[in-house]
Order: C-alpha cells, then structure tokens, then sequence
C-alpha cells in the first residue's frame, strides 16, 4: 500500500520478498514458531518472510483475487479470500499469537469492529498504519490550504481507499475506547529506501507511521 | 492429428469386484454386489506410486475426462483443458484417475445394467447409492491400482462433494484436495430443483416405473429435467450475454408455441441432446445421491468430521454460482479453519455459473497448478 519496499533475497522462498518498513520491524518483534494472521496480506511477502526466517506458521486473509493467485503461486498454503469488514467469524478465540494489520486499518469501513475481533482472535495484536499528525501533513494543509499526498499517503483525495486516518493520540484514545491495552507503542521514520527509525521526540510529530502492540485488556 | 496438450487416444477400463457372496454393504443398509467401475487414466504411476491424483465427475459426468476414444470423436473428455501434457493436471507428472460413478449409465454398475441374480436390468430394483459409496468403490479401484496415498483428489460440483467425503472417509489416503463449487450439504433450493428434475421423469408416461429398458425411453421428461439443471448452472448475465432476447432463426414473432428464442432453441437441444447420452434412472439415483450427502450428519458437526485432517485443501467458488454460492465453499473453510487445516480459498470472479468450473478460465488453471506442483515438491 505504501509502496515503499525493499527487496529482500530469499531463496528458500523461491525468489524475493518485498519488505515495508513496518514489515521489517514486525520481523524483529515476532518469536520463532509463533502462529501469526496477517489481515490484507497482500501477495503473501510478510508471511513468506515470517515462514523463511522465523519458521512462523502463518495465515493470511486478503480481499484481492490476484493476490491469492500470487500467494498460491509463492507456495504459501493458508491463505483465505475474504473481506475484512466481515470481522473474524471463522477464527476461535486467541488461536493465534498474533494477528497483524500493516497500513490496512484506516481502509476498513469499522475498524472498531475489527480491531475488537482482532484482540479476541489473537494473544496480541499488531497494528501499524500512516500517522496523519506527521508535521509533513499537517503543513500542507495549514501552509498550502491542500489535501495532503506524501510517501505514507499518495493518493488524490477522490480516489484514496484511506477513508479512516487516523493520529498516534487518536489511535492510542481508540484503542482504550475498544477496550485494548496497549503494550508498546513504536512511532516510526521512514524512508524512501524502506529504512526505519524509531521516534522518541515528538512522536506524533515527527514519525510518519506507528505501530502500536496491543491485547485485550480483559485478559 | 491430435493437438498439443492432448492425452491422445485413451481407452476405457473396467475393473469388477464385490463378487457375490462378497457383496459391498452400502449406506442404505442394503448390498450390492458384483459392481464395475469403468475408468479411465492418463499419464504414467512413478515407482513410488505417490503421483497419483483422482478426478471426479459431476452428475452427468463420466470416466472419459480427457483425450478422445477415437481419433474421429468431435468432443474431447469432459475436462480436457485441465488435464495433458502441460496442462494444470500435467500427465507428465501426474497420473491421472477418472471412474464412473455407480449407479451411474456409463460403463459402471448401475440402474440401466442388468442384474446378474435375474437376467435383466436393476430399474429401481438398484438399492440407493450415496456420496459415501461412492467413494467407498473408488478406494476399492485405488487400491487395486497398488496406491497407498493419493496425491490428490479434485472435482467440482457433485464431484466436490466425492472430494470432501474422501478426506473424511479414508484422512490418510489423501494429500490434496480441491473442492471446487461445492457444499457440504446440498441446500434446500438444490434439492428442489432436482426433485423438480426427478418429477418430470416420473411423470413421463414412458418412465413405466423405471421399467422401460428395451421400450420407448422417457425422453420429454429426462430432457426436461435437463434443461432444469442447465438453467441452474449459468447465470442471469451469462444467459443475457450468450442469447440476450435474440431469436432463433426467424426475424419476427412466430406467435405460436415453437421456439422463438434462442435460449428456447438451447433449450432443447441440449435437452435432446442429453437423452441420447444419459440414462433417465441414473438421472433420478444420481440426484438422490446428491440430495442425500450431508457431510456432517455422522459426525455432529463439519468440525468434527474434518478433526485432525493433515490434507492440504485448495477451496475454490465462482461469483457468480447460484446453485453452490461462496457462502456454502466458506462454510467448508470455516470447519477447516476451525481443525487448523492449511486451507487456501479464493472465489473467481466470473459470469459463467456453476458452468465455470469446466470452462476454460486462467485463474482456475493457474491456482491448481501452482497448488499442485508445491503440494508435489513438498510430499514428505
């Protein structure tokens, strides 16, 4: 969604896998041979990188038919045609280790009904997505009177699939709303070569995407 | 001169087993006994005989799925786009198996063949076959074939349904499956248009019971009953795209009851067409069959008849099927999910009905292929 990719060999997995930033750092925080759901999938790079490096047993749900084709071609094998706005019915509760959403939140129609259904199915939930309180943002609508494009966000405004942005205070404000915890908060810089750094001044500020840990907070 | 991709010229075989007083009991609780499989296969079994995959039919279905029987046969088997040299089941990689279902009219144990203890033909003496059976006789033609594990088991429709009772039945034997436009259980409006089917056969004044063998065949209701059926596996724009309100043959009304329109003209022709291929018996046995499969019924719950499958499942629907809609593949997905079976499904996007799965269509070639040849690379 992003665009902003970095090419990763791995020829156990047949070829490359195209990483984001925030798929990068996602790698880092997942234990080997944890069980991982992967909302809006895509053409299966995390999960095929989940799999080669960390022997994840991975799952992935995806609403485009091309990208299950992709999927099936790059051998993965759990892999579901669906949309997301339909919740989670098929997935028990806490079957998985984690259930993870990259840059796909702020698409859905409910995202209160789905990050709910995503405590209930995973142990903890991973969520990352495009910070609207990024200073790049918020200058061009207060300095050029325009609707924001950046590298986070490149669409014209009639045609973004982006109807639910959001900011680090309002996700974090959200997430207590939907009754979740959040057990660590990552705000992130990123670039065009798909390098990352973490923010700690002025996150909300300066990153231009987060990625927020969370659980239920009944458990 | 064959064209590429093509099997060739192939034969059907028959294997009989079951020989009175070894009768196989069938689900009905009655037994039947000698039966014969007609079948065909593509391709060569490897040493390890772990290449094979079985492919079953549909209700009209037959063992004949691929290559031609003579080299002046007009029409191919019925799945011959996916199944050769190249294709999505590559005969030179895979051996492939079609059998003819019993109680079926081509070349199996059916209806229409005659009874050994009487001389002449079962009618409806045929005790009730089901799903279930089914697939208890091609385990019996498997085994005989010497194949301890089944690459794969793949069918649509009907067939599906074989594909998913296989898994249940015999867990081990099968390493793949690819149920495609399918249902674990037959809906109430499936089953109404066959009795609907059914119906018309036993009101055809020829029907006689069953017993017309060697008489006029009730062809107007078999051809009807076909015609149902036809209606139910297109869709309402592929209808509109392929006849619209063209008419057949003539440029006005005929304001009369003969075919004006190209859809009635279809009609009918494939209704005649269809009698002269099918038995009207097989027709009513076969549909029962259908009605009858509910693949939970014996266990409690589609989760506990799928508990502790290792089968690698490739679930596919089309968009727009309106006698097995998605909802009914997802519902297979979602008891698969539940016993944490690998499972991918995808619903195509297409005009084309039910009809799709024996089209020709790149995403069903590509998504079997790929599942294929990963599935056979990763065979322990």
């Amino acid at each position: 969604m992003s665009g902003l990719t970095e090419e990763i060999r791995l020829p156990e997995a047949g070829g490359v896998v195209r990483l984001t930033p925030e798929h990068k750092l996602i790698l880092s925080l997942i234990e080997a041979g944890s069980r991982v759901l992967d909302l809006g999938c895509g053409e299966g790079d995390l999960l095929l990188a989940l799999k080669v490096l960390k022997g994840v047993r991975g799952e992935g749900i995806e609403l485009s038919e091309a990208c299950i084709q992709a999927c099936v071609a790059r051998g993965l094998v759990s892999v579901q045609h669906g949309d997301l706005d339909e919740g989670l019915a098929n997935y028990p509760d806490r079957s998985v280790d984690y259930v993870i959403s990259t840059n796909t939140i702020q698409v859905l129609h409910r995202p209160m009904v789905l990050i709910r259904e995503m405590a209930r199915v995973g142990k903890r939930c991973i969520v990352s997505f495009p910070n609207f309180a990024h200073w790049r943002v918020r200058s061009q609508l207060l300095l050029k009177g325009r609707m924001p494009k950046t590298l986070k966000l490149p669409y014209e405004w009639y045609e973004t699939l982006n109807i639910h942005l959001t900011t680090i205070h309002d996700f974090r404000d959200f997430c207590g709303k939907a009754g979740l915890k959040v057990l660590r908060e990552i705000p992130l810089r990123t670039s065009p070569q798909a390098a990352y750094t973490e923010v700690s001044v002025l996150p909300n500020l300066r990153a231009d995407a987060a990625i927020f840990i969370l659980e239920d907070a009944k458990v | 001169m064959l064209e590429e991709g093509s099997v060739g010229i192939v034969e059907t075989k028959h294997f009989t087993f079951a020989a009175p007083p070894h009768e196989m009991r069938l689900e009905c609780g009655r037994t039947l006994g000698p039966i014969t499989l007609a079948y065909e296969t593509y391709g060569e079994l490897n040493e390890a005989r772990d290449n094979a995959i079985l492919v079953v039919h549909a209700l009209s279905g037959d063992a004949h799925a691929a290559g031609y029987h003579h080299p002046r046969d007009k029409q191919p088997g019925w799945w011959d786009i996916m199944i050769g040299p190249g294709k999505a089941f590559d005969t030179r990689k895979y051996f492939i198996i079609c059998s003819n279902v019993v109680g079926g009219c081509k070349g199996s144990t059916g209806p229409s063949s005659v009874n050994p203890r009487t001389g002449r033909p079962y009618g409806l003496t045929f005790p009730m076959v089901t799903v279930r059976d089914w697939v208890d006789t091609q385990k019996v033609l498997v085994d005989h074939l010497g194949i301890k594990r089944l690459l794969g088991v793949v069918g649509g429709s009907t067939g599906g349904m074989q594909v998913l009772q296989w898994v249940v039945s015999y867990p081990e034997m099968v390493r793949l499956a690819i149920p495609i436009a399918t249902t674990s259980k037959l809906s109430a409006q499936a089953i109404a248009f066959n009795e609907v089917g059914r119906q018309a056969i036993q009101f055809d004044p020829n029907w006689r019971e069953g017993e017309y063998y060697g008489k006029t065949v009730p062809r107007h209701g078999l051809s009807i009953a076909r015609m149902i059926g036809h209606i139910t596996y297109l869709s309402d724009r592929s209808m509109h795209q392929k006849f619209g309100r063209r008419l057949q043959d003539k440029s006005a009304y005929g304001y009369d009851f003969r075919a004006d329109f190209q859809v009635e003209s279809y009609l009918r022709y494939k209704g005649n067409h269809f009698v002269n291929r099918f038995d009207a018996n097989s027709y009513l046995y076969i549909t029962k069959a259908m009605d009858y499969f509910d693949l939970a019924q014996a266990y409690g719950s589609p989760e506990e008849a799928f508990a502790g499958v290792k089968t690698r499942f490739l679930v596919i629907s089309f968009s727009s099927d309106w006698l097995f809609p998605t909802y009914q593949s997802k519902e297979i997905v979602s008891a698969l999910r539940r016993v944490h079976a690998e499972v991918i499904f995808t619903e195509i996007q297409t005009d084309h009905g039910h009809d799709a799965f024996l089209l020709e269509s790149q995403q069903l070639t590509s998504l079997i292929t790929n599942f294929l040849s990963h599935g056979w690379k990763q065979r322990s």
